[in-house]
């Protein structure tokens, strides 16, 4: 039936993604997303559609809006090569808890399950890397559908969801009403918080001497922000952060003893071997975390605070669990609890910090010869720039570099990958930070692989202006592994020794501003020139070919032994 | 474990896969209807720990159009298996050793013809195992195929209705 009320599936799910409050689409076209790309055409004015280079890039990009935002993002592909390329994207959204929405062409109905021209089982494939993984062979199915994807995604403790949109469902013609999803039974993304829960917690905290908070990127999904500057305020608590907590802390909050992990600073990794109760917040106690389980913080009381109940015991046992959103329990908790000082404890804190400056930061920030280092970089851009900027970063030597030594002063501000540790990551959750908070400025951290392996981004930075400010690390190695190379497999470089090519002509091929700094002396000057142009701006800076990030937890090692060169 | 879900294609695979990725063998594994119309109900035999058990539990449980899951122990629950055996009829004829395992067994036959003859038992799994390996001993055993386990909890609370209940108070009938 084609009557004046009716409109295809494809428009119907424009409308319900209009209806979502969706204002941007990472997108890529293709042969069974065709129909909706050409709905598209009808919505160029209220619907801001992103041309990406690459499916991939799309569910960056998304995960970049959405990380700064707070807002669900949403990519749209087409069937199989299209569909496959964003299982990446997908799997770091899972790991790191974005909630993103990926729409994907599939083909007929009629051709489901047939081996037909690009077509993949895209519900198989990503049903263990999702929230939710959908099929939506009827146009009727697709308020609810999206309606549902949206609650799923955006609720709770977020994650991506699928949808895969046969060609039949968007052909259809249908009446379409938009549906409003903010209940399903069989799913409670907000528990609510238990008596003897937070009771059990507060008797801990109160009788605690050495207690120590880590921070988790659960603070910031939770909005928690202000709670846990509360909490730990009233009971003098040091807090420590995890890699993807690092902004729901301001740097300079004189309770923040800095970065947890691998790479982390000295004091708070060490500290947690110390403390009489760990109370950890939003967080999972990832390997990066922890060092080796077996010698994790065995003298604490361990309190865990979690939205989501199957991390609790699944990789560290906690004494007890708090289950709910942060938000609420930290509040429940901070009312109860007593006010206290560890003022003896918290000093405790600076001989190690002080011990981490002289033998590592000091030389990493402040070189007085010899070729650039990373963290002279980070540090320069980080004081220039303005105050609510977003960091984001690539994986590897480049972001644990910009991790330790940039200075976070606002919420949400950083966006990198951390579960899931994704090379090429940063150029398209950058461009996709300059669409979700387009009044902040985008810092994005490169080294040379990571910048090659969505390079061909720069092509949506180009064509959308996006005022990416890219940092390139350059040291012409896979940094990272060239690292464990050296220390851990008596320095035979395999395959990590890089040859580069001109990204001076790559820039202007692009037709971006860039600047190569090779001295020190060059530095400032051109940070400033990077921050003062208006748009986009490539900066590399030759760095030191073979710098390591210290200190370091190695593999299979306590927190408390971190080494400080290999 | 006693698991219930919404019945929404591709459930089944998500619950096995948690298994797998904990590294898990499931022994035996029923998918039925439930008392309550439209929910499904999975019945899974694994062995492994308490601790890892729970972690597959709420792992399951996590998926959203999973309801519920809870495991139990074996005195937790009443619980049964039925088994077919595809015997050469000759045999049973012949052997009169095979109609006394039978009876012993309190299995019945529910089919004879002239080539073969089919043995149901329904029982606890132990001794569905022991009459396999009997009618193993006696040959002409051509087909045995058991259903898993199925397991009624022993609890006097439903504890699928009482969450229902609570989410529908909490929430209305959305």
């Amino acid at each position: 039936m084609n009557t004046d009320k009716t409109i295809s599936g494809a428009e119907a799910m424009l409308q319900a993604l209009l209806a979502e409050g969706v204002d941007t689409v990472f997108a890529y076209p293709g042969g069974s997303i065709i129909k909706v790309f050409d709905a598209l055409y009808g919505h160029r004015t209220d619907l801001r559609q992103i041309l990406v280079r690459h499916e991939q890039g799309a569910t960056h990009a998304a995960q970049g809006y959405a990380r700064v935002s707070g807002r669900t993002g949403v990519a749209i592909v087409t069937s199989g090569p299209g569909a496959t390329n964003t299982v990446t994207g997908i799997s770091d959204a899972m790991l790191d808890s974005t909630p993103i929405v990926v729409i994907a062409g599939q083909v007929s109905t009629d051709a489901l399950g047939t081996d037909a021209f690009q077509e993949i089982d895209l519900v198989g494939v990503t049903q263990p890397i999702t929230k939710w993984s959908y099929q939506i062979r009827s146009a009727e199915d697709i308020a609810w559908a999206v309606a549902r994807a949206f609650y799923i995604a955006g609720s709770g403790r977020p994650g991506p969801v699928v949808l895969d949109f046969t060609k039949t469902a968007q052909m259809q013609q249908i009446e379409f009403k938009p549906a409003k999803i903010d209940y399903i039974r069989s799913y409670i993304p907000v528990p609510d918080p238990i008596e003897d829960q937070i009771n059990a917690a507060v008797n801990l905290i109160d009788s605690s001497r050495k207690p120590l908070v880590l921070v988790g990127h659960g603070v910031e999904l939770g909005h928690a922000e202000k709670e846990l500057t509360e909490f730990i305020e009233k009971a003098d608590i040091p807090a420590a952060r995890t890699l993807l907590g690092l902004s729901a802390l301001p740097s300079d909050h004189r309770l923040n003893m800095g970065m947890l992990g691998m790479h982390g600073n000295l004091a708070p990794n060490v500290k947690t071997n110390e403390c009489d109760v760990l109370i950890a917040v939003g967080m999972r106690f990832d390997d990066r975390v922890t060092g080796t389980l077996s010698t994790y913080a065995r003298q604490a009381k361990i309190i865990h605070l979690d939205i989501d109940k199957s991390e609790f015991g699944k990789n560290v046992k906690p004494d007890v669990t708090v289950l709910g959103d942060c938000r609420q329990t930290l509040r429940l908790l901070t009312e109860r609890m007593s006010k206290s000082s560890h003022r003896e404890w918290i000093e405790s804190f600076k001989p190690l910090d002080k011990e981490e400056y002289d033998k590592v930061i000091d030389i990493a920030v402040n070189p007085k010869d010899g070729p650039l280092k990373m963290g002279e970089v980070v540090t320069e851009v980080s004081r220039q720039s303005p105050p609510d900027s977003v960091l984001v970063t690539d994986v590897g030597l480049n972001q644990m570099s910009a991790s330790r030594y940039f200075k976070y002063r606002v919420p949400r501000s950083i966006v990198t990958s951390g579960g899931l540790g994704t090379m090429g990551f940063c150029m398209p959750a950058a461009i996709g930070a300059t669409f979700g908070a387009p009044e902040r400025m985008v810092l994005a951290f490169f080294g040379d692989g990571g910048f090659q392996m969505n390079i061909q981004e720069l092509g949506t930075i180009m064509e959308n202006g996006a005022a990416v400010k890219m940092i390139l690390l350059n040291n012409n190695y896979l940094g990272n592994v060239r690292m464990w190379q050296q220390m851990m497999f008596d320095n035979r470089l395999s395959c990590t020794h890089m040859m580069n090519p001109d990204y001076c002509k790559i820039a202007a091929a692009y037709d971006i501003p860039y600047a190569l700094v090779t001295d020190r002396a060059q530095l400032k000057d051109a940070v400033r020139q990077m921050i003062s142009v208006k748009g986009p701006f490539i900066l590399e800076a030759a760095v030191l070919e073979e710098e390591n990030i210290m200190p370091m937890i190695k593999p299979g090692n306590s927190v408390d032994k971190m080494i400080f060169s290999i | 474990m006693i698991v219930h879900s919404e019945n929404i294609a591709g459930i089944l695979n998500q619950v096995t896969a948690v298994f797998t990725r904990r590294q898990v063998n499931i022994e035996s594994l029923n998918v039925s209807a439930s008392s309550i119309p439209g929910i499904h109900r999975y019945t899974i035999t694994a062995i492994a720990d308490h601790e890892t058990i729970m972690k597959i539990v709420d792992q399951i449980e996590k998926k959203v159009d999973v309801l519920q899951c809870q495991y139990f122990t074996d005195d937790e629950i009443f619980m049964q298996e039925v088994a077919l055996y595809k015997v050469v009829t000759s045999v049973l004829t012949e052997n009169p050793e095979m109609s006394k395992i039978i009876r012993r067994y309190g299995a019945k036959l529910i089919e004879v013809n002239s080539t073969f003859s089919v043995i149901e038992k329904t029982g606890p799994t132990n001794d569905i195992i022991a009459l396999n390996k009997e009618l193993s001993k006696l040959g002409g055993l051509l087909q045995y195929v058991s259903s898993g386990r199925v397991a009624i909890t022993r609890a006097r609370i439903e504890h699928v209705n009482e969450y229902l209940e609570k989410m529908e108070t909490r929430y209305g009938n959305n």
